[in-house]
C-alpha cells in the first residue's frame, strides 16, 4: 500500500509536468513509430457488404502491439522515481517483450514473470525477452498462467519494493494502475478521433476492440466516452463456448468480486475462488477485466459480446488473405465481431476495429489448428 | 473488550508474551483442523489465526500458497470453516482471528459474514488484501458485530499512515517484520525495535510481530520487543510434512509448546 501511495503521487505529478509529457510524446513518435495509421479495409468491407471497416493499426507499433504505449509511459515514470529495476507479468508475452524493450532502452534491470504453461505456448516471445536482456522467471504456482504470473509479480514487488517498479500491462490491478494504463493507452483513441474526422468528416458509429484485461479497448474507447452516438463494443473470448465453461468472458459470464486490488467482474465459483480462464489467445486468458470496463458494462455505456476460438481463427485467416494483414489472435476476436456485425449495417455506417497486435506469434497455433481442423 | 483484548491483558499481568499461531483451515482436511485447534490451545497457544484459503494468495510465500491449494481441493469453504469454529467454541475459549483475502468474504456477503462469524465465535479478522482505506464496506458490519478489524503495518509504512491506521485499529496491530510475503525471509531485529517503537508512540494496542519467524530462538529474540509473535509458515510446513500421520497433532502441538516455552524464557530446543 505505501508503494501504491508513492506511485499515485508520482504519477499525478508527472501527468501535470510538461517535460514528462513532451518526453513521452517524443519517444512515442521517434521510437514506437506513432502515430499508427487508421487504415480503410476496402476488400474486407466489400466482402462483408455492409458498414465501412477501418482498422486502427496498433500492430505497426514497435514490438508489434499496443503494449509499448503503456510500457514507455511507465518506464519513464520509473526513471523519474529513481527506480533502477522493473518487473512485469506477461501472458502471451507481448507485454513482457514491450517491458523488456523499454528496460533495454533505459538501461534498467528487468525481470518478467510468466506462467510455465504460457512459456511453453509462446516460445518466440520468451526468446525475444531474453535477447533484450530480461530474465524470464517461470511461474509454476496455481494454474501457471497469467493470473499466477501477476500474483507472483505482486509478491516479488512487495519483497523488493524500494528499488523496483512494477509495470502492470493492463487496465487492472490496484489504483492507480487502471487509471494510469488507460491514460497511457488513450493515445489510441485520440489519434483515431483525429484520423476519422479527417478521412470521413465525422465520428464512427461503432468502435470494436478485444477485451482481456482491457487495455487496448479502454485506450480506444476512453476518448470517445462522452460521444454518445459512438457505440462501444468490447469483445471477450468465448473460448470453446460460454456453455462449455472453457472461456475468458468475465463480463458476459462472471460476477463481481475482488482480485489483484480491484473490484470487477471475475470468473469464480460460488465460494469466491477464482477460476482459470481459457482462450486460444493467451493475451485474453485473464479471469478478470479492468474495473472501468466493469463500470461501462454496468452503466450500459459499452456493450460486451464474445467470440469463440473457431470464429477468431476464421477471422485471423480472412484478414490475412483479404488484406495481407496477419492479426494477433487477440485482435482477431475484434475482427470476428466486426465480420458478424458489418453485414447487418448500412453501407454508410462506419466501424473502427482496434487491430491491437500482429499475429506472427500465433502462426504456430493456427497451423496446428488447421491441421487438426 | 473481547477475547483478544482480554487475552493480551491477562498476559500482561502475567508478564508473558502472546504466541499467535497461524494454520490454513482444511489443510490437509477439515477434521484435522477441528482436532488441531483445541490441541494447540492446550499446548499454550494464546491466539489462533485460522487461514481461509484463497485461489490467489498474493501475500503468501510458497508454503502457505501450497496449503491454500490443498485446502481448496479438500473442500474447505468459508461457510464450513465457520461451522468448525462454532463447534470448537463448545470446548475452547481461545481467541480466534480469521486470516485471509477479501473475495471469499465479499462473495459470502459482508453483512451475512459479520453476523455468521460473530455467532460462530470469531473474535477478529485480518484481511491482507483489504487495506484500512478500502475497508468501510465491510467494517460497517463487522464493527457493529463487535469483530476486531486487525490491521497490518509494514516497515515501509510511514508515520502519517501508521497514525491513520492505529486511529481505527482494533484488537492488536500486526507488524510485518519483513518487506515481502509470508515465510520467506528472516526478520531484522533492529528494524523490529525501531518500528514497534514508532507504532507504540501513537497507539496503546498490543503489537504482534509476524512474517518470517520460524524457530523458538527467533521467537525468543523478538518477543521482548513486542507484545506477541506470530508463527505461520513453520507450522503449516510441519502440518504438511505430517499429513496423514497419527503423529500430526502431537508433533505440531509440541512444536507450538516449545515456542511458548522459549517466549517465557524457559527451556529452549
Amino acid at each position: 500500500m505505501p508503494a501504491l501511495i508513492e506511485l499515485n503521487a508520482a504519477y499525478r505529478r508527472a501527468n501535470r509536468d510538461k517535460t514528462f509529457l513532451r518526453e513521452l510524446a517524443d519517444y512515442r513518435r521517434q521510437y514506437a513509430g506513432r502515430e499508427t495509421p487508421l487504415y480503410y479495409a476496402a476488400r474486407l468491407t466489400e466482402k462483408l457488404g455492409g458498414a465501412k471497416i477501418y482498422l486502427k493499426r496498433e500492430d505497426l507499433n514497435h514490438t508489434g502491439s499496443h503494449k509499448i504505449n503503456n510500457t514507455l509511459g511507465q518506464a519513464l515514470l520509473a526513471r523519474r522515481m529513481g527506480k533502477r529495476r522493473v518487473i512485469a507479468e506477461t501472458g502471451a508475452g507481448q507485454h513482457g517483450v514491450a517491458t523488456a524493450t523499454v528496460a533495454a532502452l533505459f538501461g534498467m534491470e528487468c525481470r518478467i514473470y510468466m506462467g510455465e504453461e504460457d512459456i511453453r505456448r509462446q516460445a518466440p516471445n520468451v526468446f525475444r525477452m531474453k535477447i533484450l536482456g530480461a530474465e524470464v522467471v517461470p511461474v509454476s504456482s496455481g494454474t501457471a498462467t497469467l493470473k499466477d504470473a501477476m500474483n507472483e509479480a505482486m509478491r516479488q514487488w512487495v519483497s523488493r519494493v524500494r528499488d523496483t517498479f512494477y509495470v502492470i500491462g493492463t487496465t487492472a490491478g490496484p489504483h492507480p494502475y487502471p487509471m494510469m494504463v488507460r491514460n497511457f493507452q488513450s493515445v489510441i483513441g485520440m489519434e483515431t478521433k483525429r484520423q476519422i474526422l479527417k478521412a470521413e468528416g465525422r465520428l464512427p458509429d461503432m468502435l470494436i476492440a478485444c477485451v482481456g484485461g482491457g487495455s487496448n479497448a479502454m485506450g480506444l474507447f476512453y476518448p470517445f466516452r462522452n460521444d454518445r452516438a459512438v457505440a462501444l463494443t468490447g469483445v471477450e473470448a468465448a473460448g470453446k463456448g460460454i456453455e462449455s465453461g472453457l472461456h475468458a468472458a468475465s463480463i458476459s459470464a462472471g460476477r463481481v468480486g475482488v482480485l489483484h486490488g480491484n473490484k470487477t467482474y471475475l470468473l469464480q465459483d460460488a465460494n469466491g475462488q477464482v477460476h482459470d480462464a481459457y482462450s486460444i489467445a493467451a493475451g485474453l486468458d485473464y479471469p478478470g477485466v479492468g474495473p472501468e470496463h466493469g463500470y461501462f458494462a454496468k452503466t450500459g455505456r459499452a456493450a460486451y459480446v464474445s467470440i469463440t476460438d473457431t470464429e477468431a481463427v476464421d477471422a485471423f485467416m480472412t484478414l490475412s488473405r483479404l488484406e495481407g494483414i496477419i492479426p494477433a489472435m487477440e485482435s482477431a476476436h475484434a475482427v470476428a465481431y466486426a465480420m458478424k456485425r458489418a453485414p447487418r449495417l448500412d453501407r454508410n455506417k462506419i466501424i473502427v476495429v482496434n487491430l491491437s497486435g500482429r499475429g506472427d506469434k500465433d502462426a504456430e497455433t493456427v497451423s496446428k489448428e488447421m491441421e487438426e481442423g | 473488550m473481547g477475547r483478544i483484548g482480554n487475552k493480551f491483558q491477562e498476559l500482561k499481568r502475567k508478564n508473558e508474551k502472546a504466541l499467535v499461531i497461524y494454520l490454513t483451515a482444511g489443510d490437509p482436511d477439515m477434521p484435522t483442523t477441528e482436532a488441531l485447534i483445541p490441541a494447540l490451545a492446550s499446548a499454550g497457544v494464546d491466539i489462533l489465526e485460522i487461514g481461509v484459503p484463497f485461489s490467489d494468495p498474493t501475500a503468501d510465500g510458497p508454503v502457505i500458497q501450497a496449503a491454500s491449494l490443498r485446502a481448496i481441493k479438500s473442500g474447505a469453504t468459508l461457510a464450513k470453516i465457520l461451522e468448525v469454529i462454532q463447534r470448537i467454541r463448545q470446548v475452547s475459549d481461545i481467541p480466534i482471528v480469521l486470516f485471509g483475502y477479501y473475495n471469499p468474504i465479499f462473495i459470502f456477503g459482508c453483512e451475512a459474514f459479520a453476523l455468521r462469524a460473530k455467532a460462530a465465535g470469531v473474535d477478529g479478522i485480518l484481511i491482507v488484501d483489504l487495506p484500512p482505506e478500502e475497508a468501510a464496506e465491510l467494517r460497517r458490519h463487522t464493527d457493529r458485530a463487535g469483530i476486531d478489524f486487525i490491521s497490518l503495518i509494514a516497515p515501509t509504512t510511514d508515520d502519517a499512515r501508521i497514525r491513520r491506521i492505529t486511529d481505527k485499529a482494533k484488537g492488536f496491530l500486526y507488524y510485518i517484520s519483513v518487506t515481502g510475503v509470508t515465510g520467506t525471509a528472516k526478520p531484522n531485529i533492529e528494524d523490529i525495535k525501531r518500528d514497534v517503537a514508532r507504532i507504540r508512540k501513537d497507539c496503546d494496542l498490543p503489537v504482534a510481530v509476524g512474517f518470517g519467524i520460524s524457530t523458538p530462538d527467533q521467537a525468543a529474540e523478538i518477543a521482548p520487543h513486542a507484545d506477541g509473535i506470530v508463527i505461520g509458515s513453520a507450522i503449516v510446513k510441519l502440518i504438511a510434512e505430517n499429513a496423514g500421520s497419527n503423529d500430526l497433532i502431537p508433533r505440531v502441538s509440541s512444536f507450538a509448546g516449545a515456542i511458548k516455552k522459549a517466549l517465557s524464557g524457559g527451556v529452549r530446543i
